[in-house]
């Protein structure tokens, strides 16, 4: 009888990793439902503890598991054996940080949370004032990893400074840009890192009650983070006078109701009050103004989940890594046409190319890279040729793109470019939250200019009118939502004008 | 006269003391800390261009005209969400905020039908003034994309996101083709009237406004009060009436004929016509507010059945025959003064309405004192707030409540006594609402599971749900907890109360009999919930009272206002912003006619008629002798009547035959009178009884004041003439000299004046003054040459308060075997009084019967179902209904409204009444209901008398 790992993760999942574990249970092996290790393309990635450690097996589907249980006990090969998969080149030469645990441990486990570092950072904080704890965090010179990009440090300190009865902390996990996973992964693989860096967040600027905003499309990530809430709550982790303090802090997930809208941080707030997802004006700011009108901290799954190390090993470990302004590591999630879809937490500066062609492998298809959508329905796509633009907020800034939460959703040559112009409109015709009117209406306008672009109808007279449309809803738009649609589709013109071209072409052809 | 435009600066005032300094254009300008850059803007008299935003509303930021550049801060940030910094240099037009406010309107004018010359909108179209403001002059995008605006695709396919417009409100139409989805009447439905019926459903270009489910308006919780017509700012929400008649081209400012809460309106006039009444946004009572009555129900003032001959006749089975004025105020002289010659000087009498105005008020006392010679004048406010007067006045030295309505948003815990505001004082309880939804605490005492006990965003943290008849049970208690708790103010009661009447007031409360725990029997409140809602009133900061008819229509009523004033005062809740003991009145001018000397013991300023010096100096102004003794009230009227004693009266716009307990006895009495002169707008159940019929004037015709519950003198302005050719008053005036008191006046204001001349509380009022300040609260007089907002300030103004024992008697009107239940009576929004105004208006369409509301167990046991016909008998009469089955109601208490006449509410009411001032005890009544499956022999009785008393006679044709 082995210990065996077969992932909970719903990517494994989706794969099968429920019936291959129920298999391997079934022949009388220990079986714990670990995190995912981030190669999404080798699950369910199966490992076994072995005398010389874990070795993994991957993708294991249902009908492989005899053979592999017979391989294992004989101590024979098996076409699927990787080995010790830390040793995999895809996770050797990353550099994880935060996602250093996940995929190791049982996410819902306290005793293997703790075996493996968990909650030292909390501990520290704990001991430190709630000022210390902010100089900690701006020492790191972690930024919002929900896209934005604003320092962290910054925020706290707002929310630290201000003068309140009542003060809250939220994290936004309404992970719906496209490509994107990091969230989902934290959540299902290692939550209690998530929940000790809310905590220590709260205890930062003192708050007592924290929201985990999570969309309704992630029913696993719900379920395990409820599971861990109580788990933590039973060990002292969470709750009253925390680890015997007199710190405390109460946590409660919230459901999304599949509206994208509501991963943009006030749109967040009006859901969590029981209204309608819909943004609000800033400022005032959140955080002096933000849920129930209380000073509020409003982070993403990643830069919480990123808090526990900066607490453990400092700030300056931390800062040590990543390039210019950008500094630490960033979970950047491969998606879209790639080989080797997954997760790939590397410091910033790491290049475009590096992610794709030497982690990710290539597009899937096998046909060349044309196109890479970074940061969402709403990033620029980027062109092969700038493939080795590194991966750095103001970097991407300065070729009028965004890394966002970092996602890459990848396209080959086989890719429409106009379409994708025109979906990028449409999304947001479809998401917008409908209140300012640039965004409302100017989404549903940009649709049809560029179907009559498509359509060869009165071309030069379009592209005027779709370039003052887009600089409309940049300036006019009250959030990044309608602000920030118009730089898919002015990259997509820039980048790949001949798309737009079609009609003409064949006109002449 | 022209049409009048409030300024508007596009968001609300900042409170801030702090002042900040900014540029806009190239101007210095200084305002409130906290201050859009828009306002500051308006304030300098530069029009950002605006669609979303107006300053009745939050700023929101979503039409994004408004944006405007700040040197050295990137982007466009809206003005309207922007708040002023010191300092700032903002431009408001540039050539980057043109184009990027040509490309808003475009894309606006993209989904917006092209119809401006036939919109009903046309001229009073914010999007249209828009479009201008910015220039725009093409729309690229065409009309043939996605849109809301027609029936049919370019394609001639349906096109799913039209929407056919809502015609379903008896006023306004709502036509989706129109909307910009500003959301603005969404949020005048939230923010103004507090009601949530409306808000934006689906996402992105799908996003619309929906009233409730996306259903009609009137199926929705819509209570039609107009906020959101008058917030809108195309024709998407348009009165029916302007549909009808096009823009209103002047408009007067005027005042509220219904409830006491006396709102301001702009009459919108076209001629003499009204096509519409706004709101005042500079209306002191509901800054820019209104409900359904106010707002649209005024159709009764040109109704069919608005009589404008002066009639008369010999007996009451004669058909009425129409006459000159001359002969019909003779004719009426002559059988008055029949009446005093053969039965004596005090054979006749009056009763003044608190629905007209101050002046033609004090005319009809100064007739009935001067000409009648006598002091039997009474008024309507007899039987609602007569115990107000009293108690308030004997606890504090004033016959009226203590704030101005504007308090309650400093209030941090708010009782509420009694009062339905909701349905009876709406543009109060959307005040109220506001400052609950901000943080207030409520405590709400009544029978009955009101709206305000729970509804959205509204929950009651205590709901001492008490048996009916038990208030001074109740009050009792929660002095008992907040004395013995040791949780009073003494420094308050030490300054400023009467230490020896405290003293005994505090042994009384302090005994156990008075506890929550010993009245729990008799009150049905829990204990604790009690002593819960005495700690919250007495420690939760500033606490107020505010309390209605369920306060004072009982055997009690007098002693709960006093049992209120001793709370009050206990906890040093009097004299302050936020606190006090205020009554909400019924009738837009119930305190104004109880000002102006209508009850039989005193005069004009509660003066009592046997102070020598006080009558001398009205026999002095007045020139004649008067009465020193008190006269009859009402109920000694009738039962004077029935005696043989007293066989006339005046009855000045008021329904007794409807509106007072047990009408039968009311009946009884008119019959057995030998002249009853009705002065009134219709031919009401009173004016079945009557011989002369005098025909009075609506509001829109009047030229006078109201007095609010709040004190507050407002103008009525005469928005168009007479429409039977007189002024009330000067019928009246006209009357007293036919008696042989020569009694005449030029005009409204020259009656005003001569009320300040004899009324020390009015010294300093004038239309003059009036005019320039728009509305003065009194006392107005040279202490307080502007008016008194809030009431015993630094001290009560008898001196000391004085606490007054409030020993707790059962009233005798007890259930028994053969009368089970307990019977109270009240109003509901759509509905005003005896419904002879909004019975004739579009407002049946949400109550075109009285209904008995009874609980689902008491329904249940007698197998009533929702709608069944049931028969409700008391100890003095029996009517019919129809039932309502609801769970607002407790067990063993039913409810109904008095609405309408053939409902006969007031056939089952009893002659019980306050001790002190003998208002009828209306909310308590011992009734039995059954099933029944025939109107009641009152009813029958009722339908034959309208037929026969109300005829009036075919004008005679000349023989040829």
């Amino acid at each position: 009888m082995s210990k065996v790992y077969v992932p909970r993760d719903s990517a494994a999942r989706s794969m099968g990793a429920d019936e291959v574990a129920v298999a391997i249970a079934a022949a009388g092996h220990q079986v714990v439902r670990n995190g995912s290790r981030g190669l999404l393309f080798l699950e369910p990635l199966v490992e076994v503890e072995t005398a010389q450690g874990r070795v993994a097996y991957g993708p294991v589907t249902e009908s492989d598991v005899p053979s592999l249980l017979s391989a294992i006990e004989k101590g024979t090969s098996h076409p699927l054996f990787l080995g010790n998969i830390e040793e995999h080149p895809y996770l050797k030469n990353q550099e994880r940080l935060t996602f250093a645990r996940c995929g190791i441990t049982d996410p819902v486990s306290i005793a293997d949370y703790v075996a493996h570092g968990g909650f030292e950072g909390l501990k520290k904080a704990l001991g430190l004032t709630g000022a210390a704890i902010v100089a900690e965090v701006t020492e790191s010179g972690l930024r919002g990893r929900g896209g934005a990009g604003f320092p962290t440090g910054i925020k706290w300190k707002t929310v630290h400074d201000a003068a309140s009865d009542q003060k809250y902390v939220c994290c936004n996990a309404d992970e719906g840009d496209s490509g994107t996973f990091a969230d989902r992964m934290v959540m299902e693989g290692d939550p209690f890192m998530l929940i000790e860096g809310m905590t220590i967040a709260a205890v930062a600027v003192g708050a007592n009650k924290g929201y985990v905003y999570i969309r309704s499309e992630y029913p696993d990530a719900i379920a395990t983070m409820k599971e861990a809430i109580a788990a933590a709550k039973a060990a002292g982790w969470l709750g009253n006078n925390i680890q015997g303090t007199d710190k405390s802090f109460d946590l409660e997930i919230r459901r999304g109701a599949a509206a994208y809208i509501c991963g943009e941080e006030t749109a967040m707030l009006e859901s969590i009050e029981g209204k309608r997802g819909m943004v609000r004006f800033k400022p005032p700011i959140p955080a002096l103004e933000g849920l129930f009108g209380k000073p509020t901290v409003i982070n993403n799954v990643l830069s919480f989940a990123a808090v526990p190390f900066i607490l453990a090993k400092g700030g300056a470990a931390y800062k040590n890594f990543g390039m210019g302004r950008s500094r630490g590591t960033l979970p950047f999630q491969l998606a879209g046409n790639i080989k080797q879809g997954g997760l790939v937490e590397k410091a910033f500066g790491v290049t475009l190319r590096q992610l794709v062609e030497d982690f990710g492998g290539g597009t899937f298809s096998g046909k060349p890279v044309r196109a890479i959508q970074v940061g969402g329905p709403l990033g620029a796509y980027l062109p092969a040729s700038q493939m080795d633009l590194p991966m750095d907020y103001e970097s991407f800034a300065a070729a009028q793109a965004m890394v966002g939460h970092g996602g890459l959703v990848v396209f080959d040559e086989t890719v429409d470019m106009a379409r994708q112009a025109r979906f990028a409109m449409e999304f947001c015709a479809i998401e917008s939250c409908g209140k300012c009117t640039p965004c409302r209406v100017g989404s549903t306008r940009g649709v049809e200019v560029i179907d009559k672009i498509i359509a060869g109808e009165n071309r030069d007279a379009n592209f005027i009118l779709l370039d003052s449309l887009c600089q409309t809803m940049t300036d006019g738009s009250l959030c990044a939502m309608g602000g920030l649609t118009p730089m898919p589709v002015m990259s997509a013109l820039k980048h790949f004008p001949e798309d737009f071209d079609k009609p003409a072409r064949l006109a002449a052809e | 006269m022209t049409l009048i435009k409030e300024t508007d600066y596009g968001t609300p005032a900042a409170a801030s003391e702090k002042m900040v300094t900014l540029e806009i254009d190239g101007q210095e300008v200084t305002v409130p800390e906290g201050t859009s850059i828009m306002r500051a803007a308006m304030e300098l008299g530069t029009k950002i261009p605006k669609l979303c935003a107006t300053d009745m509303l939050d700023a929101f930021g979503s039409c994004r005209l408004c944006l405007v550049e700040i040197e050295g801060r990137k982007g466009t940030p809206a003005s309207c969400t922007t708040p002023v910094a010191p300092g700032i240099k903002v431009k408001t037009q540039t050539p980057r905020l043109a184009d990027l406010r040509k490309g808003v309107m475009e894309l606006y004018i993209s989904d917006h039908p092209l119809d401006c010359l036939t919109c009903a909108a046309n001229g009073d179209c914010e999007l249209q003034d828009m479009a201008g403001a910015v220039g725009l002059r093409e729309v690229r995008y065409g009309y043939e994309g996605e849109n809301h605006v027609f029936k049919r695709r370019a394609d001639g396919s349906e096109n799913f996101r039209y929407k056919a417009k809502d015609e379903s409100n008896p006023y306004f139409t709502f036509d989706p083709a129109k909307c910009i989805v500003c959301s603005r009447c969404v949020r005048a439905c939230e923010e103004v009237q507090g009601t949530f019926a409306l808000t934006i459903d689906g996402r992105g270009f799908h996003s619309h406004v929906s009233a409730g489910m996306d259903e009609a308006f009137l199926d929705s919780e819509c209570v039609s009060c107009g906020a959101c017509v008058q917030a809108c700012p195309t024709a998407t929400l348009t009165e029916k009436s302007v549909i009808e008649m096009g823009q209103p081209e002047h408009s007067v400012v005027t005042t509220c004929a219904y409830c006491g809460v006396g709102c301001s309106f702009k009459a919108e006039m076209k001629g003499d016509e009204v096509v519409r009444m706004v709101p005042y946004k500079d209306g002191g009572a509901n800054e820019g507010h209104s409900c359904v009555k106010g707002r649209f129900a005024w159709g009764y003032t040109t109704h069919k059945d608005r009589v404008t001959k002066p009639m008369i006749r010999e007996k009451i089975t004669d058909p009425w025959k129409e006459v000159s004025w001359d002969e019909a105020i003779g004719y009426a002289a002559s059988r008055f003064k029949a009446i005093q010659e053969k039965y004596g000087r005090t054979a006749i009498g009056g009763i003044t309405s608190s629905r007209c105005t101050n002046e033609e008020v004090f005319v009809v006392q100064k007739m009935i004192r001067a000409a009648f010679q006598n002091n039997n004048v009474d008024t309507c406010a007899r039987v609602c707030h007569s115990p107000t007067g009293y108690g308030l006045s004997r606890t504090f030295g004033t016959s009226a409540g203590t704030q101005d309505f504007k308090s309650v948003a400093e209030s941090d815990v708010i009782i509420l006594i009694g009062a339905n505001p909701t349905d009876g004082h709406p543009v109060f309880a959307s005040r109220m609402k506001k400052r609950l939804r901000d943080g207030a605490k409520l405590i709400v005492v009544d029978p009955r599971k009101i709206d305000l006990v729970q509804s959205p965003h509204i929950k009651a943290q205590h709901h001492l749900q008490l048996q009916p008849g038990t208030n001074v049970a109740v009050i009792n208690a929660i002095s008992h907890v907040i004395m013995t708790e040791g949780l009073e103010n003494r420094a308050y009661i030490t300054e400023r109360c009467d230490p020896v009447e405290f003293a005994r007031w505090e042994a009384f409360i302090k005994e156990e009999r008075n506890s929550p725990e010993a009245v729990e029997a008799i009150t049905g409140v829990p204990a604790a919930e009690v002593r819960a809602a005495a700690r919250l009133y007495a420690t939760g900061g500033n606490g107020a009272i505010y309390y209605g008819l369920g306060v004072t229509e009982h055997s009690q009523g007098s002693t709960m206002v006093m049992g209120m004033a001793n709370l009050a005062m206990a906890t040093g809740n009097v004299g302050r912003n936020g606190v006090g003991v205020n009554p909400l009145r019924g009738q837009n001018n119930v305190q104004g006619s109880c000002d102006m000397g209508s009850f039989p013991h005193e005069f004009s300023g509660y003066r009592h008629v046997g102070d020598d010096t006080v009558r001398q100096m009205f026999e002095t102004v007045w020139q004649t002798s008067l009465d020193n003794e008190p006269g009859l009230r009402i109920p000694n009227m009738f039962d004077a009547a029935i005696e043989g004693t007293f066989r006339g009266i005046f009855v000045q716009g008021e329904d007794i035959a409807q509106s007072d307990p047990n009408t039968k006895h009311v009946n009884h009495a008119l019959e057995s009178m030998e002249c009853v002169v009705v002065q009134d707008l219709f031919l009401n159940e009173t004016a079945a009884y009557a011989h002369v019929f005098l025909p009075g004037t609506s509001f829109l015709e009047k030229d006078g004041t109201f007095t609010n519950a709040e004190r507050r003198i407002n103008r009525v302005r005469m928005v168009k003439a007479p429409m039977q050719g007189k002024h009330e008053w000067q019928a009246v005036a006209e009357l007293a000299t036919a008696m042989g008191y020569p009694m005449s006046y030029d005009s409204a204001s020259e009656i005003m004046d001569e009320i300040a001349r004899v009324t020390p509380t009015f010294t300093g009022v004038s239309f003059a003054k009036l005019d320039t300040l728009g509305s003065v609260q009194w006392p107005c007089n040279d202490k307080a040459p502007e008016g008194t907002p809030l009431m015993h300030v630094g001290g009560f103004v008898r001196g000391k308060g004085r606490f007054v024992v409030t020993e707790f008697v059962p009233t005798t009107e007890r259930t028994n075997r053969s009368f089970p239940l307990i019977l109270t009576t009240g109003r509901i929004l759509s509905q005003y009084n005896v419904g002879a105004q909004t019975r004739r208006t579009g407002n049946v369409a949400w109550h075109k019967e009285d209904l008995l509301e009874i609980h689902p167990h008491d329904a249940e046991v007698r197998g009533i179902k929702d709608g069944t016909l049931v028969s409700i008998s008391s100890r003095v009469g029996a009517t019919t209904l129809r039932a309502m089955i609801s769970e607002r109601m407790p067990q063993g208490v039913v409810y109904t409204t008095f609405h309408h006449p053939v409902s006969g509410a007031n056939v089952i009411t009893t002659e019980n009444s306050d001790w002190a001032t003998n208002c009828p005890e209306y909310k308590v009544t011992a009734v039995q209901v059954s099933l029944s499956n025939q109107p009641s022999d009152w009813q029958k009785e009722w339908e034959e008398r309208e037929e026969e008393n109300k005829r009036i006679a075919e004008p005679m044709v000349a023989a040829e």
